[in-house]
Order: C-alpha cells, then sequence, then structure tokens
C-alpha cells in the first residue's frame, strides 16, 4: 500500500506527463495543418510532370535509345530500398510500419536471390533497420526537412540516388514511405522509382498525342532532362506525404497518451481519497478505544 | 484580341501563377518562342531566361526562371520550374552571389556530375546577368 506521499508524488508526476503530451499533441496539430498545405501544394506540379512525361513516354515507346531510368538496365538483381521516415519517436506507429514493411520487402527479396541496399531516409528508420540489416545498410539522410521538406532537400537524395544508378550499383528503386489519408490514418505505400513505371493509360491517350507533339530539342534529349526531375519530384512527394502523416500519427498519438494521463490521474485521485479517509477513520478509533479504555 | 491562352507556372512546392493571357514568349532550349492560342502542341525544354507575358500588345510581366520545361497546348501553356520568382525580384547583388557560389562549385567539383551541375549553375547566374542588362 503507497503512503499518501507516494500518491500525491504519482498524481503530480502523471500531471505534468499530461501537460507534455498535451503541448505536443497541439503542436503536431499545427504542424500537420502546414505538411498537409504543402503536400496539397506539391500536387499540380507532379501532376503535369506525370503528364508530360506520360506523352514524352508514348512517343519514345518500341523507339531505341530511350534513357535507362524508364528502360531499366535489363536485371533486377540489385534491389535499393529507401525506407522513408522521421528523425524522432512518439508518433505512434508511423515509423514502426514502415520498418516493418522494409523488412518483409527485404527479406522476401533476399529469399528470392536478389541482392539488397538500404538507403534509409530519417534517423528512426536507421536506427531500427540497423540491427537486421546493417550489413546492407549505406549511408542515408537524417534531419532532412526540419522547417518542412524543400526541394532542394530532395534533390539531394535524388542525385545521390541517379549517381548510384549511373554507376551501376543497383538495377531497381523502390521508395517505402507513409502516404497521408487522414490525421489517424496513413497509408504504408511501396513505390517503384526506377525504371520509372510508365503510366499505363498513357499507351491509349498518348497514342494519338504522339501524332500532334512537336519535341524541341528531340523525345531522347527531353526524357533524359526530364527523368532525374521526377526522381526528385516523386522524392520530393513522398517525402511531404510522409512529413503529413508523421504530424498526423504524432497527434493521434499524443492525444491518445493525454486521455490516458487524464485516466490514470482519475483513478489515482481516487485511491488517494480512499487512503485518506481510511487513515482518517483509523486515527478516530485509535482515539476512541485509547479514551474508551480509561 | 480577344483570344487568350492559359499560362501556368508550376514550381515543385507550388502553383505559381495561373491565368489566361495573350502571348508568352517562352527561352526554349532551342531558342525563344512566343505562345499564342491555338498554337501547335510541343513539349520543349527551357533554358535558364526570362519569361515574357504579353498583354494588350505589350508586356505585362516578366519572370526569371532557373530552367524547366514548358508543354504548349492550343489552349494552354505550362512550363514548370525549378526556380522562379519576378524579374523585379532580381538584383544584381543576387546574381554576383550566385556567379560566385557558382564559380566556387565549378572549381570544386569532382566528379563528372557535380560538373554538370556547376555547370548548370553558371548558365543560372549567366542568364541573371543578362537577364539584368
Amino acid at each position: 500500500m503507497p503512503s499518501l506521499k507516494d500518491l500525491r508524488l504519482r498524481i503530480t508526476s502523471v500531471k505534468s506527463t499530461r501537460k507534455i503530451t498535451s503541448a505536443m499533441k497541439m503542436v503536431a496539430a499545427s504542424k500537420l495543418r502546414r505538411a498537409q498545405t504543402a503536400a496539397e501544394a506539391a500536387r499540380p506540379f507532379a501532376e503535369r510532370m506525370e503528364r508530360m512525361l506520360g506523352t514524352l513516354a508514348g512517343a519514345m515507346a518500341g523507339q531505341a535509345g530511350a534513357p535507362a531510368m524508364l528502360t531499366g538496365t535489363g536485371s533486377d538483381q540489385v534491389h535499393l530500398i529507401v525506407p522513408v521516415t522521421a528523425d524522432r519517436g512518439l508518433c505512434g506507429g508511423f515509423n514502426s510500419s514502415i520498418t516493418r514493411a522494409t523488412r518483409l520487402l527485404a527479406a522476401d527479396l533476399l529469399k528470392q536471390g536478389k541482392k539488397v541496399v538500404i538507403m534509409p531516409v530519417g534517423r528512426k528508420g536507421r536506427e531500427a533497420l540497423r540491427r537486421d540489416y546493417g550489413h546492407l545498410m549505406i549511408e542515408g539522410f537524417d534531419n532532412l526537412g526540419r522547417k518542412g521538406i524543400t526541394f532542394p532537400e530532395a534533390d539531394q537524395v535524388a542525385t545521390r540516388i541517379t549517381q548510384m544508378y549511373a554507376n551501376g550499383e543497383f538495377d531497381v528503386c523502390t521508395v517505402v514511405y507513409n502516404r497521408f489519408v487522414s490525421a489517424i490514418s496513413q497509408n504504408v505505400t511501396r513505390q517503384q522509382l526506377i525504371p520509372f513505371p510508365v503510366p499505363a493509360q498513357s499507351e491509349t491517350v498518348d497514342a494519338s498525342a504522339r501524332a500532334v507533339y512537336e519535341f524541341e530539342p528531340g523525345e531522347a534529349e527531353i526524357l533524359a532532362e526530364i527523368l532525374p526531375r521526377n526522381l526528385a519530384i516523386q522524392l520530393f512527394r513522398s517525402m511531404l506525404e510522409s512529413q503529413a502523416s508523421e504530424q498526423g500519427a504524432r497527434m493521434t498519438a499524443m492525444d491518445n497518451a493525454t486521455r490516458n494521463a487524464g485516466d490514470m490521474i482519475n483513478a489515482l485521485a481516487i485511491k488517494y481519497n480512499r487512503s485518506r479517509q481510511a487513515q482518517i477513520t483509523k486515527e478516530l478509533i485509535e482515539i476512541i478505544s485509547g479514551a474508551e479504555a480509561l | 484580341m480577344a483570344e487568350k491562352i492559359q499560362f501556368e507556372l508550376v514550381s515543385p512546392a507550388k502553383l505559381l501563377l495561373s491565368e489566361p493571357v495573350e502571348m508568352v514568349v517562352v527561352p526554349g532550349e532551342d531558342g525563344d518562342f512566343g505562345a499564342l492560342p491555338l498554337h501547335a502542341p510541343l513539349i520543349s525544354t527551357v533554358r535558364p531566361g526570362v519569361i515574357d507575358i504579353h498583354n494588350d500588345g505589350k508586356v505585362t510581366n516578366r519572370i526569371f526562371i532557373a530552367g524547366g520545361f514548358a508543354e504548349v497546348t492550343g489552349e494552354r501553356v505550362t512550363v514548370l520550374a525549378e526556380e522562379a520568382f519576378p524579374l523585379t525580384e532580381l538584383t544584381s547583388e543576387i546574381a554576383d552571389e550566385r556567379r560566385a557560389a557558382a564559380d566556387l562549385a565549378v572549381t570544386d567539383a569532382q566528379t563528372d556530375l557535380d560538373r554538370s551541375r556547376a555547370a548548370r549553375q553558371v548558365a543560372i547566374a549567366d542568364a541573371m546577368v543578362i537577364a539584368l542588362r
């Protein structure tokens, strides 16, 4: 049976925990709003880029000389996995769902006899995956997007990937990230970046466009320029989505924590009052029985 | 002329501009081209330079862009730019700064990729200087 003083201390400590979690929830909520707007604002560019790329890919279809980023290296032996996680914890299952998906993917590929290289983006993912797949890991990126992801940051990651691809260090690149659905739900998404999967509808839609579009300087030249850009854009988008998801996940987790702390405080307060009363009763009995004994 | 063409300028972070205009002059890779309504469909890479927006027969807005892509259809011009800002915000200090940074990048470049990136930066800085003239 804890003493009254112990109970009082527990209550104070849970109260301050609740203050912290509710503050974190508030902060996450405001960051979420910002991250969500940023993710939405980035959509027009990605959409138009995709449309242009679809047209180009349609025009290049069946022609020789298409860049390797579109057609692949002709093999799929080495896979590069880029898990996008947060740098911080305390956001529920956000980071662990990504590492779980990455583990599954890596284990599956290894079982098929492929080689796997992991380039983590975000500190939490690196730490979680280091134990099992440390030997497959190459240096990743931490501390991106402290004040919201900017395009140059995503470009930095894209440049690394492009460079590795040019050196023939991998054949297929897949990014694993949390796609933002709402504050309470995020979807773990796997997206293949290299070779770039051409949107399926481009076959039909752009067969007509192919005839009419003029290309300046030429299809292949534009493609060679646009593909690395597109890689950066896709990464940028997945990072923005991931960041919005992170804030959403944190907000939900902290909301739950705040509620749990409240419940705990109530339970402790009841226990405290009961033991206080029990003590008073005990003292009264002692006094009365002492008086009676005389 | 009543006919207008929808001009869209998009950067990775957001949609910068979307308005009907009479004509836009875009600095294409193979030379500047003006896009009027009913222009033939065209996709082009864009070199660093200045986009001129024409309304009522004169230039109403000038925007500096650091390269990108343009898609032209009969009713729409879409420019995907990595970086874009109004020419009025461009000062010689900014251009000089970029120039210095670009020159530094050229001397520091180790790999082919670095070199091509640095060359790009130089091209952007040069275009800024030309745009200011």
